[in-house]
């Protein structure tokens, strides 16, 4: 399967995100944000990073960008969509899913392996997982805080639209330890830390068995073929 | 040329921690009187011409859209200035 990976000015994790693609079996496509042109891939990666600084608020700008009309048409009409971190910031902004992004409850940037529960399994992007099930991948954010308002968080809850949500201690602030939220349809999914980041031995968090070993990560760029077909 | 001023504001129900962190520095400093700080954020547009009921709604528009995330944020004042 070929699954594009959209590079803005400020993305930073968009060759991980690449490099995950194919460790999980598939074929990565770098996408340009200024292009319309999704060059026929089969899904989309929203990465990592600090697109246009930051500035206005955290994906904003990028949620503008050329490709991003693409990208909404492509996720409307099904296509499996995540968005990584920024990625989600973005999606959060371009409003196909609910809720935003806000600077952590503490102020700080936090940089920790973190623990996840996958709530969400009946999505392209989570449906390796079972329901319930625990796994850590890295977290790196200044702002990663899950917002919405009460009536919106009720109706996310009420929907099951949460895909992930922090095991343990809550690292952000965020609203009912939310770190990964999805559509109704399932095919476009966001969330705060970093699958890409443990994905290969050597380069993930540490495991009980060995250092840095943890692949948690992969279970999400796989992709299995007959959950898209669904 | 005329100025077109946005005020944008977190919504009150979302925690500011910006303005947290300014509120706990004023109590330290002994200023005591100031209950609570919240941050928002101020939007200078200049335009060209006439500021009219059209082009104000339309800057209303980019205001909610583009200016602040409805979201997270309110658009709490539009109102035109003359620049110096």
């Amino acid at each position: 399967m070929k699954v594009g990976v959209v590079t803005f000015p400020g993305t930073l994790d968009d060759r991980d995100a690449q490099r995950a693609v194919r460790l999980a079996g598939h074929e990565p496509v770098a996408l340009w944000h200024r292009d319309h042109d999704l060059q026929g891939v089969d899904a989309i990666v929203l990465p990592g990073g600090f697109s246009y600084g930051d500035y206005l608020r955290a994906g904003a700008i990028a949620a503008l960008s050329p490709i991003m009309t693409e990208v909404v048409d492509a996720a409307k009409r099904g296509v499996p969509v995540l968005g990584i971190c920024n990625g989600f910031q973005m999606l959060a902004e371009a409003k196909l899913l609910p809720g935003g992004l806000v600077r952590n409850a503490t102020g700080l940037f936090v940089r920790r392996d973190q623990r996840l529960t996958v709530e969400r399994t009946s999505t392209p992007w989570t449906n390796g997982f079972e329901p319930g099930q625990e796994i850590v991948i890295p977290l790196k954010n200044g702002e990663g805080r899950f917002v919405s308002t009460k009536t919106e968080l009720e109706r996310i809850e009420g929907e099951g639209l949460v895909a992930f949500r922090y095991a343990g201690r809550n690292p952000n602030g965020s609203m009912d330890d939310i770190a990964g939220v999805s559509n109704a349809a399932g095919n476009v999914v966001g969330l705060m830390p970093h699958p890409e980041h443990a994905v290969e031995l050597g380069f993930g968090p540490d495991t009980s068995a060995r250092m840095r070993s943890g692949l948690d990560g992969l279970t999400i760029f796989a992709l299995a073929l007959e959950s898209v077909a669904a | 040329m005329p100025l077109i001023v946005v005020d944008v504001m977190p919504k009150a129900e979302i925690l500011d921690p910006q303005g947290k962190a300014v509120t706990r520095a004023l109590t330290r400093l002994g200023h005591e009187a100031v209950g609570q700080v919240r941050i928002g954020k101020r939007f200078e547009l200049t335009v060209d011409g006439e500021v009219t009921d059209e082009l104000l709604g339309r800057i209303r528009t980019v205001a909610e859209d583009v200016l602040a995330n409805t979201v997270i944020e309110d658009v709490v004042g539009i109102h035109v200035e003359e620049q110096a």
